[in-house]
């Protein structure tokens, strides 16, 4: 539930992991991957939002229609993005 | 008097009832958020993916010195954000609103900094129709990209602003002591807007500094 007291080492974690995925998408930007650069330096950011999601918006601790509510926002801007682009991609 | 008032309002049957209500609105409000960041993340995408050239170019333009420890500076708010919302469920009155002071003042030191960027970005020309100098090729498109860095960061930086405005009055609020325990529920709703705003971030660092490699 919502009102789950989550322990300030759990807290503590996730902003060591933050601060070091934000270290590792800095210092990759500085290498050249090609292609890849976008695409880890996209993942990267999905797993920060991810954390962030998860234990400090405490999604895990909550109710399944409260995931509902949150996943419907950005299932509606994959479709948005992903239809929009499929098209402009595939034009000739 | 002699029947004790329930914390909770009248139409709803408990308290948990009403916190699960008061967070649920919040998400719904932030699922609208995503589709109004969306609309401008979809225009970048599709110039990105048109001039990729112009965007790689123009992305180099910024500084990874500002936009780097400003996210740092995003994540701790977020972490003291979290903070804030621990010690309000324990019902630690001093505690609650000095990491929500600590967290308003993260988010003004992000302004600050952002300040300093847009200063650099007008000395050095950047800015779409009143100062604007591009010597490399295809100038039209790297001004585009410098209207979606503008309308990007103005809006996450609005709403930045809006929270600590927000976290102001709430800290206020925890300091007369009208975040007990019971109502810590006031401190989760900022924060989930609070975490929000910092995801909106973690996106637009990437997509805006990060183009290509360096």
């Amino acid at each position: 539930m919502s009102n789950t007291v989550v322990p300030t080492k759990t807290y503590l974690a996730i902003f060591v992991a933050l601060m070091a995925l934000l270290a590792i998408t800095v210092g990759v930007a500085y290498v050249d991957l090609g292609g890849l650069n976008l695409a880890v330096a996209m993942g990267i950011a999905i797993a920060k939002a991810a954390l962030i999601v998860s234990f400090f918006m405490h999604l895990r601790y909550g109710r399944k229609l409260t995931w509902v509510f949150a996943g419907a926002g950005f299932f509606w801007l994959a479709i948005m993005l992903v239809l929009t682009m499929g098209d402009y991609a595939t034009r000739s | 008097m002699l029947e004790q008032t329930p914390a909770h309002a009248h139409q709803f049957e408990t308290l948990e009832q009403q916190r699960e209500a008061d967070t649920l609105g919040m998400w719904t409000f932030l699922a609208t958020e995503v589709l109004f960041f969306g609309g401008l993340i979809m225009c970048y995408t599709f110039a990105r993916f048109s001039y990729p050239q112009a965007f790689e170019a123009a992305s180099h333009r910024l500084y990874v010195a500002y936009g780097g420890p400003n996210t740092a500076i995003l994540l701790c708010s977020s972490f003291t954000m979290a903070l804030a919302v621990r010690a309000a469920q324990l019902g630690g009155r001093k505690a609650t609103t000095a990491l929500l002071a600590v967290t308003a003042l993260f988010g003004a030191g992000f302004l600050v900094v952002k300040g300093f960027e847009y200063h650099t970005d007008y000395v050095e020309e950047l800015v779409p129709r009143f100062r604007f100098h591009w010597e490399g090729p295809d100038a039209a498109h790297a001004e585009l990209f410098f209207w979606l860095y503008f309308v990007l960061t103005g809006l996450h930086a609005l709403h930045v602003t809006i929270g600590i405005v927000i976290l102001t009055i709430v800290a206020i609020l925890s300091w007369r002591g009208k975040i007990t325990a019971e109502k810590y529920v006031t401190t989760e709703i900022v924060g989930l807007y609070w975490h929000f705003v910092d995801i909106v971030w973690v996106f637009l660092f990437p997509l805006l500094y990060l183009i290509g490699h360096r």
